[in-house]
């Protein structure tokens, strides 16, 4: 069936073969996008996280069809004129990524709260990425980023 | 102002003349104690008033959200307006360092503080008021024991007449029985310990127990379920409809882990009750379960069997059936009993069988985060992924599929209700 | 089997489309274009053409036979070779666990990576260098001494030609042994080694161009998906295929003995038809009741003892009289628990597999996957795409060995990715420990005796059996692997008689492997915990009785315990506190280790907040002190500490695998908790850079540390020890309750 989906500011037409396919393997698999990652498939872990209409969203878990017309980001969408913005720079100054797998679903959530609030404590940070996990350890790293980004 | 505040403004109006009459309302205060005033320190007795603070859920309430533990500021709402739990901590100006164990004692007994000022039932002494002097006074303990934290509440928000305290001694007269409980000798002493507990500090009835125009709880049909907070706190009597009828065993698992795979999650309130009766002495769980299956005798009644797997509709629209498949059926899937985040089948589902949808559209909505960081069930929150249509249509589905209750009637005002209580960010 | 045609394959081949140039353009899994180059090429430790090659244009191409798993060895490596051939670092780039392109410097694991993989491509490079110095002394008529090297172009100091690599060797081969003797660059002289260099991989991976394993794709791919058996060693016994009639998109149900698995078109529909198929297996209950895991434990056949120590008489001496101290400690079953489940690619080729997998192991793979499929290593090819961290041996090896048995099954190219419960349920796991202690203190304080007994599996690091091959009854070789778990057994501390002995265990409940620090973490937690309780029974400070019986002569060693004192502001004292009162309290524990008693030292100072009535206990702030000789690169060092006290701090308060009698039941996130922001310690971090010394590890030894540290922390806060990982509450509250 076709599903029109607006991504990153381009609306598409897409055939997916199951309307149940949630949004995280339309964005890998059918439009080629590598910032959404799987991590658990059941909205424990943050990996996929995408914006939807501008809300930190576990893609794993919302079918393609229920998106409608809200607009999806994910974390190509972030870049700015082709270049990281803010955040996304303020992660690579602080070199926060170890494997990474874990960073794209960190920056969405990150940014969410940064997009409310762009000067949270540290308590409101921490608290805002609680549902985010990382297993290399470098929530610290993240942090660091986090703020960076914030005061900068 | 409804017509039910007015009835009940002048009903209130009418106590308190009553009263000022009779005096009733005057207290005295209780001398404070010195702030080194000697505590008791023994560290038995305090783990004793621990496990006692855990089985009475005192933390969530006196506990404003991220803030220190036992500081007061939490809102509770009710319906005469707002009231703020208070600091428990021994500071001496903002909480209750200057309090002596008497005065401890008489406003759990009583609903009086220690200046002789009536406390309002938001504070559950009409439960309270059964506890032993032993128990009191090892909650004191452990109280004092905390680290004192200096936290203003703020002042409640009430409307006419209920703001004007003394008009509680009025509720007292009707609703706070200070009769102990006399052991029942025909039943066990795990069954009698039970009770004591689940009548006084467990408070239980606070919430299961519907409650009448003033407030207090309706006697004649303890148990028959409640309200809190906006969810709905199921029958603990016979009138309860689940798929599996609970036995004490059940209900002391759940009660200690916030799961039963034959029943599902604690969830809203009463997960922050089960992460407490966690930490609780654990024959004390196993006597309140014992007690509370004894509220609905009898064993398991035949009804109507649903699958594990739910019915096989045929007449569901495509994209209800969509979400079902994307978002509901990566947990709940039929495959095992038990599914990943321990979702179990919604056939099993309690939630799913009530008579209203209170609870499924909360659940679905505001997820269950409560066990997130030590572990156990949980489900993310729906309220920020799917659309109000999108959350009524498949809550209608899944109580069209996975039980033999009629449909409900009001998932979208549930929805509504729900949004304003605050769902997730 | 039923095989759907619609709309949806037109897209799934556009999608792939866009994907297969994505990962084309990442060269480093760029197997075709390789090929050609491969001719050839040797990958024999030997040869310098082995690990390095110079194009025509001066670029320099590394061929790493160890991988970066996220832990940025990469540029480590490249800023080695950049900095011995005097080439700029831009220039150099690295082809990593090929097995046909890189050789065998053995699997990325036991924080080695840079002390052995780095030292031998260093050699390497620094005999290529020599030997283009030489080719340029001749060609520039110059002495070779008088030759200077500055980005990639050699001259003459007194003046005259240049010539630069390209034209002395650009596209040729160097033809050339490594020479062991080659001079290597004068630490002085360095200008790349030892600068925090930016990781190149790190901008990639936060705009989304970055290809993981879990990206990458063929033209013309299937997706599969294993159901696994509900219980350790159930056997199929039917299979109900109409019970997925109506998913869309599967190809086959491929059934082989106990190996069941779905083909599908989509991704998704493999997660739907793994889920969905209904199949019976026999019932199974081949595990202990976790409820009696150590009984269990103890009880289990020895089959060998290693004494990994024996220093004086320590029987005599525990014989006598003295203060006798002895106490038991156990660490739970961990699991890797990668934030991404482990994926890999399978194709055969006129009947040659090629592989993608984030093995860290790509050449033992190969020999598993030539086993298991009865072929000869020489028509397998194993190639390492990053994947998420893996920190061990975890699922990515049996991934690839699913997606072999299908691609061999289907004649197609299949990816499998595992679920979150394939990764939980499956990965192979660290296996329980068990420790004994006993030590004995004379009438004038001096600890005399030490002996403790290890309860672990038997055997060393090697290859784990893969579960497809098992499933389907296929060719394994059939020994435990759960890694070096009798390193830091043995203690370096200079008591007159020390006596530990590892007993190796016939079996282990769950297939054992290395998951980072193995056997080191659980050694070191007994160990340096147990050392705390002879300097309580001592009334001694921690901290200075690890001075007094360290080897004076070990001057790193009592540098860092001394830095450590420093940073941490560390007050002497004995533990635990005199002044313990009120609910909330609070405590500090050191632990120290110079790893495997040959490396990297550390120093680990941990604060904790306890509280006394729930048991809770709070990591607020750790402090580390790191001396791994020479830095490559400080960033990397650094992050690598981080992740090992974080990841660490997780493990030892929180992680512990659950099961019943047929299986592991903690197969999510919501079953393993592990750390989260909220549970974060603050760290300092103090770096000791030796740069004229041999570089060694940083990717394992903090991570010994942090269980002692926490341990120790919370008996000096209240006086109650916790002597069994994780330190969940009820058992800090029980320990509590105990004194
Ligand atoms: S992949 Fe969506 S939350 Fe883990
Ligand atoms: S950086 Fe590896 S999981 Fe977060």
């Amino acid at each position: 069936m076709k599903v029109s989906l607006r991504v990153n500011g381009k609306s598409q037409e897409i055939d997916v073969a199951d309307p149940s396919t949630p949004l995280l393997y339309v964005l890998r698999d059918n439009l080629g996008l590598h910032g959404p990652r799987f991590g658990c498939g059941l909205g424990q872990c943050g990996a996929c996280m995408v914006h939807v209409d501008g809300r930190a969203t576990f893609s794993c878990v919302l079918p393609v069809t229920a998106v409608g017309d809200r607009a999806v980001t994910t974390l190509e969408g972030l870049m700015e004129g082709g270049k990281p913005n803010k955040l996304q720079q303020a992660f690579i100054d602080e070199e926060a990524a170890q494997c990474g797998y874990c960073i794209s679903g960190m920056v969405m959530q990150a940014q969410a709260l940064l997009n409310k609030k762009p000067n949270p404590t540290d308590d409101e940070i921490r608290r805002h990425m609680e549902p985010n996990l990382c297993r290399c350890g470098t929530h610290a790293a993240i942090m660091r980023a986090i703020k960076r980004a914030a005061v900068a | 102002m409804t017509l039910r505040r007015i009835l009940l403004a002048a009903a209130a109006v009418g106590i308190l003349v009553l009263l000022v009459g009779f005096g009733l309302a005057w207290r005295p205060a209780i001398a404070p104690v010195a702030a080194n005033a000697a505590v008791n320190t023994d560290r038995k007795t305090i783990d004793h008033g621990a496990e006692l603070a855990a089985i009475g859920n005192c933390a969530d309430c006196h506990t404003a959200a991220n803030g220190p533990a036992y500081a007061g500021g939490r809102p509770v709402p009710t319906p005469f307006g707002t009231i703020y739990a208070s600091n428990l901590t021994p500071d001496v100006d903002t909480g209750i360092g200057s309090w002596s164990e008497e005065a401890f004692k008489r406003a759990m007994r009583d609903g009086v503080d220690r200046e002789g000022r009536q406390l309002y039932p938001a504070f559950p002494y009409d439960h309270f008021t059964h506890a032993t002097d032993e128990d009191i006074r090892a909650l004191y303990a452990f109280l004092m024991s905390k680290p004192a934290v200096r936290n203003i509440v703020p002042a409640n928000e009430l409307d006419f007449p209920f703001n004007f305290r003394p008009i509680v001694a009025g509720w007292k007269l009707l609703f706070l029985h200070r009769n102990a409980l006399d052991p029942d000798p025909n039943k066990s002493a795990e069954w009698n310990r039970g009770r004591y507990l689940v009548e006084g500090l467990g408070h239980c009835g606070s919430c299961h127990t519907p409650r009448n125009a003033l407030g207090g709880e309706k006697k004649d049909s303890a148990y028959a379920g409640g309200a809190a907070e906006g969810w709905n706190a199921p029958a603990l009597n016979a009138s309860l409809v689940t798929a599996h009828k609970w036995t004490a065993d059940q209900l002391a698992e759940y009660l200690s882990t916030g799961w039963h795979k034959l029943h599902g999650a604690a969830a809203g309130p009463m997960a922050d009750v089960a992460k407490n009766l966690g930490r609780a002495s654990q024959d004390d769980v196993r006597a309140i379960a014992t007690y509370i299956a004894s509220l609905s005798p009898g064993t398991e009644a035949a009804k109507a069997a649903i699958p594990a797997g739910g019915k096989v509709l045929t007449d569901q629209p495509a994209d209800v059936v969509a979400i079902y498949n994307g978002a509901c059926a990566k947990c709940h899937n039929d495959r095992h009993d038990v599914g990943p985040s321990q979702a179990v089948s919604l056939a099993y589902s309690t939630a799913v069988r009530q008579p209203e949808s209170a609870n499924a559209v909360r659940v679905v909505m505001h997820g269950i985060e409560a066990y997130r960081t030590d572990g156990g069930p949980y489900m993310p929150a729906f309220a920020g992924t799917l659309t109000d249509e999108q959350i009524a249509s498949v809550v209608e589905y899944v109580r069209a599929r996975y039980t033999d209750q009629p449909q409900w009637t009001d998932v979208k005002s549930q929805i509504a209700k729900a949004r304003q209580e605050g769902a997730q960010p | 089997m039923n095989v759907h045609l619609k709309p949806s394959r037109r897209d799934i081949l556009k999608g792939t489309g866009a994907l297969v140039v994505a990962f084309s353009l990442a060269n480093r899994s760029d197997a075709f274009a390789q090929e050609a180059a491969a001719a050839g090429k040797p990958v024999t430790l030997d040869q310098v053409d082995t690990f390095l090659a110079i194009d025509d244009k001066g670029m320099v191409t590394v061929y790493s036979g160890k991988v970066d798993l996220g832990t940025g060895i990469r540029i480590g490596i490249q800023q080695i070779v950049a900095e011995e051939l005097d080439v700029p670092l831009a220039n150099v780039t690295t082809i990593e666990g090929d097995t046909t392109l890189t050789p065998d410097q053995g699997p990325t694991y036991g924080s080695q990576t840079i002390q052995m993989g780095g030292m031998q491509i260093r050699q390497a490079a620094a005999t290529a260098r020599s030997a283009l110095l030489d080719q340029a002394a001749q060609r520039l008529g110059a002495a070779k001494d008088d030759l200077a090297v500055a980005e990639g172009v050699i001259t003459a100091k007194s003046g005259g030609g240049r010539v630069t690599y390209a034209e002395l060797i650009g596209g040729k081969s160097f033809m050339l042994k490594v020479d062991p003797a080659a001079q290597a660059k004068n630490p002085a002289d360095y200008k790349i080694v030892g600068k925090p260099i930016p990781r190149r991989d790190i901008p990639e991976k936060l705009t989304g161009t970055f290809t993981y394993m879990q990206d990458f794709r063929v033209p013309g791919m299937l997706h599969g998906s294993v159901i696994r058996p509900p219980a350790i060693g159930a056997t199929l016994q039917s299979v109900d295929e109409s019970s997925i009639e109506d998913v869309p998109g599967v190809v086959k149900v491929v059934r082989d003995g106990n190996f069941l698995a779905v083909v599908t078109e989509t991704e998704w529909a493999a997660v739907r038809a793994a889920r969905e198929l209904k199949a019976t297996w026999s019932k199974s209950e081949t595990l202990p009741d976790q409820a009696k895991l150590w009984e269990h434990v103890r009880s289990t056949k020895i089959v060998t003892d290693d004494v990994t120590s024996n220093i004086g008489d320590s029987a005599a001496a525990m014989a006598t009289d003295g203060k006798k101290i002895k106490a038991t400690y156990d660490f739970a079953i961990h699991t890797h628990g990668s934030i991404g489940p482990s994926c890999a690619v399978a194709e055969f080729k006129d009947g040659k597999l090629t592989c993608w997998s984030a093995s860290q192991a790509t050449h033992n793979l190969r020999k598993q996957l030539a086993m298991m499929m009865k072929m000869p290593d020489a028509d397998v090819r194993c190639i390492y795409v990053d994947g998420a961290g893996c920190y061990g041996r975890n699922g990515h090896e049996d991934a690839a060995a699913d997606a072999t048995l299908l691609a061999k099954i289907m004649d197609k190219p299949v990816r499998v990715q595992w679920s979150r419960a394939d990764e939980h349920g499956w990965d192979p796991k660290g296996p329980p420990t068990l420790i004994d202690l006993r030590a004995n203190i004379d009438a004038s304080g001096n600890v005399t005796a030490w002996e403790s007994e290890f309860f672990i599996p038997q055997g060393a690091a090697g290859m784990v059996d893969l579960v497809a091959a098992t499933l389907s009854d296929r060719p394994v070789v059939g020994k435990l692997a759960p890694g070096g778990i009798v390193n830091d057994s043995a203690i370096g501390y200079k008591f007159p008689n020390i006596k530990t002995v590892c007993h190796r265990l016939e079996t282990t409940p769950f297939r054992p492997s290395w998951i980072r620090t193995p056997g080191r973490m659980q050694n070191t937690f007994a160990n340096e915990s147990f050392l705390d309780e002879i300097a309580a029974a001592l009334k001694a400070d921690p901290l200075e009785l690890r001075v007094k019986y360290t080897d004076p002569a070990d001057k790193r060693g009592l540098e860092v315990l001394d830095r450590l004192a420093k940073i941490a502001k560390w007050e002497k004292r004995a533990s635990p506190r005199k002044d313990i009162k009120g609910n909330v309290v609070t405590g500090r524990g050191v632990s120290y280790v110079k790893y495997e008693l040959v490396r990297t030292y550390v120093g680990v100072v941990a604060d904790v907040e306890v509280d006394r009535t729930s048991g809770d206990v709070r990591v607020p702030k750790v402090y580390v002190v790191h001396d791994c000789g020479q830095i490559i690169n400080p960033n990397g060092v650094r992050a690598q500490i981080e992740g090992n006290v974080i990841q660490t701090v997780s493990r030892t308060m929180k992680e512990e695998i659950t099961f019943d009698r047929g299986m592991v039941t903690s197969l999510d996130w919501a079953s393993y908790p592990i750390l989260r922001f909220s549970e974060l310690p603050e760290l300092v971090i103090e770096l000791i850079d030796r740069p004229t010394e041999k570089p060694w590890g940083a990717g394992e030894p903090t991570a010994a540390l942090i269980p002692s540290a926490i341990s120790n922390a919370i008996f000096d806060a209240t006086g109650a020890r916790v002597r069994s990982v994780p330190f969940k509450p009820e058992k800090v509250r029980a320990a509590l309750r105990s004194i």
